[in-house]
């Protein structure tokens, strides 16, 4: 390698490395304040590693709001909308891809014109729906407007559509009828498609803060990142420490989803792009 | 292959989507307009028409005015900084070098975070004493702004924070249009002995061309209906300064019981994204070079 190539590497890696640097710092600093005793919060100039780590934060925070119960909700309410998701895409995916009949393609622009709808856009007839239904303040509520997923629907169908038809129709020969299909043809054979689409989904989900703010009044129906933003407003002087530890509730099980399966999340996020 | 048409079993299986749709999508969009139309506490039992009254009303509202401004000064500034960023993370990324998929992931991790949650984080790192910012700029010997309580400076804030979630975002949608640009084409241009700029701005430039524009569009009406930050941070303030559309939709209907004047502004935002979305349609079939 010439002096001048290896300067230039050099170059690319100390860029890359900066980049890496200010992505992480954020999160690295929610850790690393949830740890402190409150007098080091305030140190000047800041450390980063605590000198006497507390982990008595992370049970202060987890008592002063009902963090178990958030929790549930969470938990409850993003796998009820994966399993309901997952399902009615694999459905509506089928159809596009498999089988025949007037008017699939301009159903299909219908379903990606759903995405055109923000959830900010229809926040307000909604809750006024669920209102007159007496649903507000429920899981129903927090569930049923993401039960179905066009994001969803196109993801599956791009991989549907490259397992070939012979398979599918060897398989009915044989006396399959179309959910056996789906069951055992494509769901196997799209396997990253399901990982990459049900990740994504659950982030995008857990991770939400507006519907579930608008949608609930009690705190029993609350969810993380509500109960979260709560806690600090509740309060009437910000204890950092603690509120960092209660971030790290909500952070730590994605950051943990993504280091188990990265590749996938980076998939489907590449591949969502490539319409062109 | 069955010859046969299928329609009455892809009814039933698309039938449980559609019905979501109707009653989550389709009707309310519909039921909005109507509310836009009429003036209404979101309480008493009646809906007094008010014509395009509340449409007046939003030409002459500072505040609305205001948060439509700072919406569309915030999102250019985070689109173009965001992709810039991940574009130029993208062709870094782009060619085995040692340590890539740590790069890849560190960078796009912000992406994947709660934006409640690290708009916290971010509070207290922008905190004017003794956050994170400050702290390193007053050991270069530099004051620092106040950042979330300033006038001139809290919008720079949100901005910072969230170019810092989106440019890894940016970045692999980047990564995923530059496999689409064949190697070869680029080998023959080296060969016939053009520079790397050249070949950067003649080859890679305009077959990127559908990603820039997917990248581009997509980021933008995410950015219009940014809220996370604005409520978690500064409630609009100081003096709306960061006020934006979508938090002032949420002020007028739950503060301030307007459904009908929030339901314009919902109109507002609707159409925005709309034209974003016919305009990426128009210029993917003007100008943007398919390989």
């Amino acid at each position: 390698m010439s002096p001048r190539r290896a300067l230039a590497r050099a170059a690319l890696h100390a860029a890359l490395a900066l980049a890496f640097v200010l992505a992480v710092i954020p999160v690295a600093w929610t850790f690393s304040t949830s740890l402190k005793p409150l007098e080091e919060v305030y140190a000047y100039p800041p450390n980063w590693v605590p000198r006497h780590p507390q982990w008595s934060n992370y049970a202060r925070a987890w008592a002063a709001a009902p963090f178990a119960r958030y929790a549930i909700n969470s938990s409850a309410v993003t796998v009820a909308i994966i399993a309901l998701q997952t399902g009615l895409a694999s459905l509506a995916a089928y159809a596009f891809s498999k089988l025949r009949f007037r008017g699939r393609e301009a159903l299909f622009l219908l379903f990606l014109a759903t995405m055109m709808v923000p959830t900010q856009v229809v926040v307000v007839p909604v809750f006024i729906m669920l209102s007159k239904a007496s649903l507000l303040d429920s899981y129903e509520a927090l569930v049923l407007p993401f039960a179905a997923s066009a994001f969803g629907t196109f993801l599956l169908r791009q991989s549907f559509l490259e397992i070939p038809d012979d398979l599918v129709d060897a398989a009915r020969i044989d006396g399959a009828g179309d959910l056996s299909v789906i069951r055992n043809v494509m769901m196997p054979m799209s396997r990253p498609a399901y990982v990459s689409f049900v990740l994504l989904s659950f982030t995008w989900r857990w991770n939400d803060y507006f519907w579930p703010l608008i949608m609930t009044s009690s705190p029993e129906m609350r969810t993380l990142p509500v109960g979260l933003v709560f806690l600090r407003t509740s309060e009437g002087s910000i204890e950092w420490n603690v509120v960092m530890a209660a971030s790290v509730f909500v952070i730590l099980p994605i950051i943990l989803l993504f280091l188990l399966f990265q590749r996938y999340f980076v998939e489907g996020i590449m591949s969502s792009g490539l319409k062109g | 292959m069955r010859t046969r048409g299928d329609g009455p079993k892809a009814l039933l299986f698309l039938a449980p989507s559609l019905l979501v749709f109707a009653l989550f999508v389709f009707f309310p969009l519909a039921f909005s307009g109507m509310l836009s139309l009429t003036k209404w506490d979101l309480l008493s039992g009646e809906r007094p028409f008010a014509g395009l009254g509340n449409y007046a009303r939003l030409f002459s509202d500072k505040v609305f005015l205001k948060a439509l401004a700072n919406t569309a000064l915030f999102s250019l500034v985070v689109v173009a900084a965001a992709a810039a960023a991940g574009l130029a993370l993208a062709l870094a990324l782009d060619k085995p070098i040692f340590g890539r998929a740590a790069y890849r992931a560190g960078i796009f991790a912000p992406y994947l975070t709660s934006t409640a949650a690290m708009a916290l984080v971010w509070l207290w790192i922008f905190d004017p004493q003794y956050g994170l910012i400050n702290s390193a700029l007053s050991r270069l010997g530099i004051a620092g702004p106040a950042w979330i309580a300033s006038i001139d400076w809290a919008l720079p804030a949100l901005m910072i924070m969230t170019v810092w979630r989106f440019a890894g975002y940016d970045m692999l949608l980047f990564l995923g249009g530059l496999q689409g640009v064949p190697r070869e084409l680029k080998e023959a241009a080296y060969i016939d002995g053009a520079g790397k700029a050249r070949i950067f701005f003649r080859i890679t430039l305009p077959l990127l061309s559908p990603t820039t524009l997917f990248v581009v569009v997509t980021t933008f009406i995410t950015m219009f209906q940014n809220f996370e930050t604005v409520a978690v941070m500064t409630q609009g303030g100081p003096v709306n300064s960061t006020n934006m559309l979508v938090f002032y939709l949420y002020q007028n209907a739950f503060q301030f019981y307007e459904a009908g004047y929030a339901s314009a502004i919902a109109s507002v935002l609707f159409a925005i994204v709309v034209a974003a979305t016919a305009l990426q349609m128009w210029a993917s079939k003007r100008w943007v070079h398919y390989a």
